[in-house]
């Protein structure tokens, strides 16, 4: 990759996989279960977050010599408060639609643990660059993990993708309904997500045995 | 210099200066794009009411598609041929009665004060359609939206909208196939203005039946579906006056 030194082509794609925040930090676990039961909130979930955490990474970066450190969690919260209303009122102005589908999800962009664990672990310590592709990596990783979820849970759930009826209708019995198929309204629910991600962690620990923890 | 940044004056200031950066910066994006937004809003009101009356670039079986906002404010005033607000027993025209937030109207009913109630009347291929708003409350938060009758009160199209309901449970009720369910229910038991239920046990899967003030529930969302119907409920008998002046002429 000649665009990134290898170094930093790591902070990217470290979260992807084996440095995953839900798979193997297990962090922001709760936006995963709530919003992931169609894939069109997942997605817009997943850009949100890599707006929020690459612009904030980069903020807190530059304004690391000067906070306070009794009342960084604070400052660090008012930067993603920030960022997260100026995604909002954006969105109301030019993505009307888009903002509709959004406005449930605002509240919990604040309150992911993955956001506050990169500026503390990461954009505390390190350069704009070097914090950018941090956080830009982080939400990847991030959004990988609930387009999948969000992917199982809207085809088995309810048949659809995106709102597409690509398994045909279940009402007029086309598609795979012609043959019985039901859909499986337990993956609507949110204890369903819990399953598909724990069934992603057990497929990548298996992958990669050396995630797996000694005890 | 290196600043010390644990002194009590300097975390002081350094939030004051934060708060005031911040605080700006919102107030400018805010300010300046309110218009737009305001103008959003205003577009989404006009589709849902006009899509509450059929008018909708709906095709076959599938999504709902509102008129585009390029065009809605054009094809409003081509298909809605009064607005009406009724304040107790006066009944006026006004041209801007969908902008009354029925919220607030019906917040202010709560503390006594007669409510201002917007009705909207359209008319398409020679048939009339008489508008109502509705607001009220899902599992977590408001759910609102218009419905649409005629001279008989038989329902000729709904629109709902949610605020913060559970996305592919609560939020289905602004799904096409749960709005066009209510189309050709009665709001009407007889003489009794019962609105129409979403009830789970009607054993009629595919609305066949549309006599029976009912449709089908969604699965997953008995709160919302409850909410849906007493919001019906309620909008009707808010407006059970000037309905009997229709169904009387």
């Amino acid at each position: 990759m000649a665009l990134l030194s290898k170094k930093d082509a790591n902070l990217i794609l470290d979260p992807l996989a084996d440095n995953n925040p839900i798979t193997i930090q297990v962090l922001g676990i709760c936006s995963a279960l709530a919003i992931t039961a169609e894939l069109k909130a997942s997605l817009v979930m997943a850009l949100s977050v890599i707006f929020v955490l690459g612009v904030g990474n980069v903020v807190i970066s530059l304004i690391r010599n000067i906070i306070p450190s009794k009342i960084r969690i604070i400052v660090q919260l008012i930067v993603v408060a920030t960022l997260v209303i100026v995604v909002d009122q954006v969105l109301k102005a030019f993505a009307y639609e888009l903002s509709k589908t959004l406005a449930v999800f605002v509240g919990l962009i604040i309150t992911n643990c993955i956001i506050m664990g990169r500026f503390e672990a990461f954009a505390l310590g390190n350069g704009p660059w070097k914090s950018f592709l941090d956080g830009i990596g982080n939400a990847l990783g991030y959004g990988v993990i609930l387009i999948i979820v969000g992917f199982f849970r809207e085809l088995l759930g309810s048949g659809t993708l995106f709102g597409l009826k690509v398994l045909g209708d279940p009402i007029a019995k086309t598609g795979v309904y012609a043959f019985g198929y039901e859909n499986n309204g337990f993956m609507i629910i949110p204890p369903a997500a819990l399953i598909v991600v724990g069934i992603i962690i057990w497929v990548q620990r298996s992958r990669n045995r050396a995630l797996i923890e000694e005890n | 210099m290196a600043i010390n940044t644990e002194k009590n004056l300097y975390t002081v200031l350094f939030a004051v200066v934060m708060v005031i950066i911040v605080g700006s910066v919102l107030a400018f994006l805010a300010s300046g794009l309110s218009d737009k937004i305001k103008e959003n809003e205003r577009f989404e009101k006009q589709q849902n009411i006009l899509y509450a009356m059929g008018v909708h670039e709906n095709e076959g079986e599938g999504s709902v598609n509102f008129i585009p906002t390029d065009r809605v404010e054009e094809e409003f005033s081509k298909f809605i041929t009064k607005q009406l607000v009724i304040n107790g027993s006066e009944v006026t025209e006004d041209n801007e009665a969908f902008l009354i937030d029925l919220k607030k109207q019906l917040a202010a009913a709560k503390d006594g004060v007669t409510p201002k109630l917007p009705v909207f009347i359209g008319e398409k291929e020679g048939k009339k359609f008489y508008i109502l708003p509705m607001y009220g409350k899902g599992l977590w938060d408001a759910i609102w939206g218009f419905i649409s009758v005629n001279e008989e009160m038989v329902v000729q199209g709904v629109y709902f909208d949610h605020k913060a309901e559970t996305p592919g449970l609560g939020a289905n009720i602004k799904m096409r196939y749960f709005m066009d369910d209510f189309i050709g229910e009665s709001i009407l038991d007889g003489n009794r203005y019962a609105g129409i239920a979403v009830a789970k046990g009607n054993n009629d899967p595919v609305n066949e039946i549309k006599d029976d003030n009912e449709v089908d529930a969604l699965a997953g969302a008995t709160i919302t579906g409850n909410g849906v119907s007493a919001m019906i409920r309620e909008s009707v008998n808010l407006y059970r006056s000037y309905l009997e002046t229709i169904r009387q002429q």
